[in-house]
């Protein structure tokens, strides 16, 4: 299967084969971290910019060093120190960037749709790192990497994404591209926080998390994203760790033993993960992060070497 | 490396199955007399056929002096210079678990052509470490070469016209041991 997009938009529009083929390109491409000399040519010559309207700190890193592997320049923009506090619109800022003929712009965005946006109105490819809590693509393919490295395969297992849904591109993400490639989800979580329409995506609903940690292969803990709630959602944060913070307790007594114990980060330790859990021997947080740079690199190599991809 | 081009039929076989091992095998003789024996060699085959015939040329090599030598697999898609120009790149992964530093690498691929792919795969290899020496051992010299390269050890010289293409199968991948001219089906 080859590629053939212009953007990455999200995980939805994307076919199993194109996920099998991201997956694939950044596994092989991980032996790059363990060298001496961490960096190859590929992408010598062409210029990423990273676009970032919210604060990152893992996927504005990732995506760095992920270019600077490949020989790539990697421009960095955050809103706060820009023309952005002068006034100037999103899609100006955008355009004016484009104007200096990047390659690949990688955005992220509070807003739902702000990548598809620009896709749409510049010539360059468009890399969505997350809008609003819309998708988060390259956070799923990271987190489908590192479930292939540990379990495998993908077909069969079942995960268990627990915690603050409403507000979470990267369950969205996940929930798309793992039901694509015959992946069974779980989400759970109090019910002010599970978003009406997740059935429609193909996901089960648990109200308890004894339930929904019972019989899976792989548990992902998302953060509370108090930014993005304006109402009380949950009565307070004592409580919601009470009845939804994965403890060693828990585990031990309702989960498989050789379960895998996932977080998108940043982990609010003592909230949804204890730290025993978090530095624990279920734990793949930290190759989940290791994983993202070969995620990274994967993207920008696939998005600037297809076919007559020069970013014209 | 073939081209990826459209159709292609049968020309003429080069090589059978007995005249392909007797080429490794004479390739491995000489890979021992040029380096006054086995001591600090180590093969780096180019994907995909170079690492099987790399494999096998440290097969011979065990066979004749009793040294196993260590084999390493290259993937020189990131160090291309035509990307963007061929489709999506395939990376299959550079694999070399051992250290190049101090070794004479010999590097191994099916098919010398225009010595592009070579050029890419010297390197990708400096960028892993610096080798007292590399040599460069082909089943095939098709020539055309666009670029200065030569190679060390050669399986067999072949004539081609651009036009055609040298197909190298191999057992591990093809099923059979053969080498064969191709010319485009439509002529």
């Amino acid at each position: 299967m080859g590629w053939t997009r212009k953007d990455l938009l999200t995980m939805r529009d994307l076919e199993a084969g194109e996920i099998v083929l991201l997956v694939d390109t950044a596994a092989s491409l991980q032996e790059i971290a363990g060298r001496e000399i961490k960096k190859v040519p590929a992408l010598r010559g062409k210029t990423v910019v990273n676009l970032f309207y919210e604060s990152s700190t893992r996927t504005r890193t990732s995506f760095e060093i992920a270019g600077k592997w490949l020989s790539a320049d990697v421009i960095n923009f955050s809103a706060s120190v820009s023309s952005t506090s002068k006034g100037e619109s999103f899609v100006d800022t955008a355009k004016n960037i484009a104007a200096m003929s990047p390659d690949v712009v990688v955005v992220r965005h509070s807003s739902a749709g702000a990548a598809e946006l620009l896709a749409r109105q510049l010539p360059c490819s468009i890399v969505n790192a997350g809008d609003g809590a819309h998708e988060h693509p390259t956070q799923a393919l990271l987190d489908l990497l590192t479930i292939r490295e540990k379990k495998g395969h993908f077909e069969g297992l079942h995960v268990a994404i627990v915690g603050d849904i409403a507000h979470s591109r990267v369950a969205r993400s996940n929930i798309h591209g793992m039901r694509k490639l015959g992946m069974t989800v779980t989400v759970a979580g109090p019910p002010t926080l599970i978003p009406p329409f997740v059935q429609e995506l193909g996901a089960k609903v648990s109200y308890r998390l004894e339930d929904a940690i019972g019989d899976v292969d792989v548990i992902m803990m998302l953060r509370l994203q108090q930014e993005r709630m304006t109402e009380g959602l949950i009565p307070s944060l004592r409580e919601y760790s009470r009845f939804w913070g994965l403890t060693l307790d828990r585990l031990a007594k309702h989960a498989r033993p050789d379960v895998l114990i996932m977080h998108p980060g940043p982990v609010n330790r003592g909230v949804e993960l204890s730290p025993e859990v978090a530095d624990g021997p279920y734990s793949v947080i930290l190759d989940q992060v290791s994983r993202g740079v070969a995620v990274r690199m994967g993207v920008l190599l696939l998005l600037a070497g297809r076919k007559g991809g020069d970013g014209a | 490396m073939g081209s990826p081009a459209p159709r292609h039929r049968e020309k003429a076989q080069v090589l059978d199955e007995i005249a392909l091992d007797r080429a490794l095998t004479r390739i491995a003789h000489e890979i021992l007399e040029r380096n006054g024996g086995a001591k600090d060699l180590a093969f780096v085959g180019l994907r995909t056929r170079g690492v099987s015939l790399a494999h096998r040329l440290s097969e011979k090599i065990a066979q004749i002096d009793g040294t196993t030598l260590p084999v390493g697999a290259l993937d020189i898609t990131l160090y291309r210079d035509d990307l963007g120009m061929r489709g999506t790149p395939v990376i299959r992964g550079t694999d070399i678990p051992f250290s190049i530093k101090a070794k004479t690498v010999i590097l191994v691929d099916d098919v010398l052509f225009t010595g592009r792919t070579i050029r890419a795969a010297l390197d990708a290899i400096i960028d892993l470490g610096r080798p007292t020496a590399i040599q460069l051992a082909c089943l095939i010299d098709r020539g055309h070469r666009e670029l200065p390269i030569r190679p060390d050890y050669i399986g067999k010289n072949l004539p081609t016209s651009r036009r055609e293409s040298v197909a190298v199968r191999l057992r591990e991948h093809d099923g059979e041991d053969r080498v064969v001219i191709e010319e485009p089906e439509e002529a």
